[in-house]
């Protein structure tokens, strides 16, 4: 069997979450990892890390300590600045064959995937990707991860018991971030870390920053599937008399009807909103699990064999292109509606 | 110059829509699910036919999985695909991302390497892409993920693409050779070439190579080259949800819906 480079015999009681930053502040990714570590390495008796990559990023740790990390590795250099995936990875590499941790977690996100899908390579251990819950063993010092199986209602428990660190990445959203108390400290460790320019074979030419949506935190979700036939027009307007965002599944997103960064479920994005509006979606697994969270979930949909239905506390069977605008109308007509 | 190889990574995948479930057991059946090309990876293919038309060279296909998978895999050929590489064996079987990676990378030092390896964003089964920067990492090449439109320049062997990130988009520039994650549904995917559909679906010869002929390292395919294993099942937990159906005409559901709008909100 593959070795992982270091194994069980040599790892620390350490759970790692690796952190993702924007300028002077953590990714909210990471405040939703470090609150679900902290919980975590609390009832296993281990102690939460948090690795910090960047230049001049010291501020960070203190946010990392009130979100509940114990230690903070803090790689800082010139070469960290932004992401690439050369000086990241190998400044991660070194920082975790340095403290061996247990646990190494990630986000699931274009950077922490990256990394992430790079890391597990190179140390030779297990990556389970996207994990909708994790479990750390008290006694083992395993870590099991619940992965969506592909399609309805089954989840598969995995685990890479004799490979160390035990990786895994987790999508926004999945965790709920816990309060910060700024009056927690912890230990400042900062990492010597060696990078070489040369070795850096990415060069980043332009870094544009679009309209970011974060569908993880809005109150109202208005998400539109194939049975919407495109018209996103009317689930714009909705959501914005309702105080939500709008969200897809897959289809109309592939279509082009809308963009990818509001893809809803096992691919795209878990919500929590209190409410949840779901036109013209069948309700395939994949969607439902990114609304499993949803206070009320009301559906639209033609087809009364539709399982969206199953997954709903209103249910109406009925023609999303006259109810909506209608719907619309009215909120049109009745301000506050 | 040499002339550009490209080689595009393909799974075959059961189609989603006809993936049941077992009502009994809660586990999933794909006995009656038929197969199909991963949707992303056809994204990746586009890309490298599209490629081929403007710099010339020649596309390679390579896929790991049963023979019977064959029939799927030639209709990369019959797009525009010049050869098809099938790395099959028993002892491929139930590997995780570590050992898939090992084996597709093992598969292209064989063919003699790419200039240019291409992989849809991820699978639409497994959906972790995590195989396109493990294979660069056992490639030991640059990578460059989640590109939504690519340029070469030959004459310095360079890749020009964007990349989607959080909230925006970055324009990298990596050296050949590469592996790059083609983003899904970036470009419209041609139909078969029916002038070439017959021979490429019957006798345009494919290549199967075993781990043998990889001479692959035992401890790296397969279950043995996976760290991860799967511990167990569990029903998801279900939120139970009141499934009341409002009746009515048009008129009156939008009457309720309101109303429910303002209790909820």
């Amino acid at each position: 069997m593959v070795a992982s480079l270091y194994g069980v015999d040599a790892e620390q009681p350490i759970l790692c979450v690796v952190a993702e930053s924007a300028p002077g502040q953590l990714e909210p990714i990471t405040l939703e990892l470090l609150s679900k570590g902290r919980e975590m390495a609390g009832q296993a008796g281990w102690e939460l890390a948090c690795l910090l990559l960047g230049h001049e990023n010291r501020d960070l740790a203190d946010e990392a300590f009130a979100y509940g990390a114990q230690q903070v590795w803090l790689a800082d250099h010139p070469l960290l600045e932004h992401f690439t995936i050369e000086a990241y990875a190998a400044a991660a590499f070194q920082a975790i064959t340095r403290f061996k941790p247990g646990v190494t977690l990630f986000g699931a996100t274009p950077n922490g995937r990256d990394l992430a899908g790079r890391l597990a390579v190179r140390l030779r251990t297990g990556l389970n990707a996207d994990c909708s819950d994790l479990e750390l063993n008290r006694n083992s010092g395993v870590l099991v991860c619940q992965v969506s199986g592909f399609g309805g209602g089954v989840l598969a428990l995995i685990e890479a018991p004799h490979h160390r660190p035990q990786m895994a990445t987790i999508r926004p959203g999945v965790f709920s971030r816990g309060s910060p108390d700024y009056s927690r400290s912890g230990q400042l460790l900062p990492v010597e870390i060696e990078i070489r320019e040369e070795n850096l074979r990415t060069h980043v030419l332009r870094r544009v920053s679009g309209e970011s949506v974060d569908l993880t935190s809005a109150p109202v979700l208005v998400a539109g599937g194939r049975g919407m036939e495109g018209d996103f027009e009317v689930l714009r307007r909705l959501a914005e008399h309702l105080g939500g965002e709008v969200g897809a599944t897959r289809p109309p997103v592939d279509e082009g009807h809308i963009e990818r960064e509001r893809q809803i479920g096992q691919t795209g994005v878990v919500c929590s909103p209190d409410l949840a509006l779901c036109c013209g979606i069948s309700g395939a697994f994949h969607f439902v699990v990114g609304i499993e969270k949803a206070g009320t979930v009301i559906a639209v949909n033609s087809d009364p064999q539709a399982p969206i239905f199953e997954f709903s506390d209103y249910c109406i069977v009925g023609d999303v292109h006259l109810i909506l605008p209608a719907l619309l109308a009215r909120l049109e007509k009745v301000p506050n509606a | 110059m040499p002339e550009l190889h490209t080689v595009v990574c393909m799974k075959v995948v059961p189609k989603p829509e006809e993936v049941r479930v077992n009502p009994q057991t809660r586990l999933l059946d794909r006995a009656n699910a038929r197969s199909e090309m991963n949707p992303p990876d056809m994204n990746a293919l586009e890309i490298a036919l599209q490629l081929k038309d403007r710099y010339g060279g020649r596309v390679s296909v390579i896929s790991m999985g049963p023979p019977y998978f064959e029939p799927v895999l030639r209709v990369a050929l019959a797009m525009g695909a010049d050869k098809l590489y099938l790395l099959s064996d028993r002892r491929f079987a139930g590997a995780d991302t570590l050992a898939t990676t090992y084996t597709l990378a093992q598969g292209i030092h064989k063919m003699g390497g790419a200039d240019l390896i291409l992989c849809g964003e991820e699978s639409s089964d497994g959906a972790t892409g995590q195989v396109p920067p493990g294979l660069a990492e056992w490639l030991d090449l640059a990578q460059l993920t989640l590109a939504t439109q690519l340029d070469l320049d030959l004459d310095s062997r360079l890749v020009f693409g964007r990349r989607a990130v959080t909230g925006g988009y970055e324009e990298l520039q990596v050296p050949l050779p590469c592996v790059v994650s083609v983003r899904t549904a970036s470009n419209e995917p041609r139909f078969m070439d029916y002038r070439i559909k017959e021979r490429a679906m019957q006798e345009d010869p494919i290549t199967v190579w075993t781990a043998d002929d990889l001479g692959a390292d035992e401890a790296m395919i397969g279950l043995q080259g996976s760290p991860t294993v799967v511990s167990g099942l569990v029903q998801a937990p279900s939120q139970e949800r009141k499934r009341i159906y409002l009746e009515g005409s048009n008129e009156e559901i939008v009457k309720q819906l309101l109303n429910l709008l303002r209790e909820v909100l």
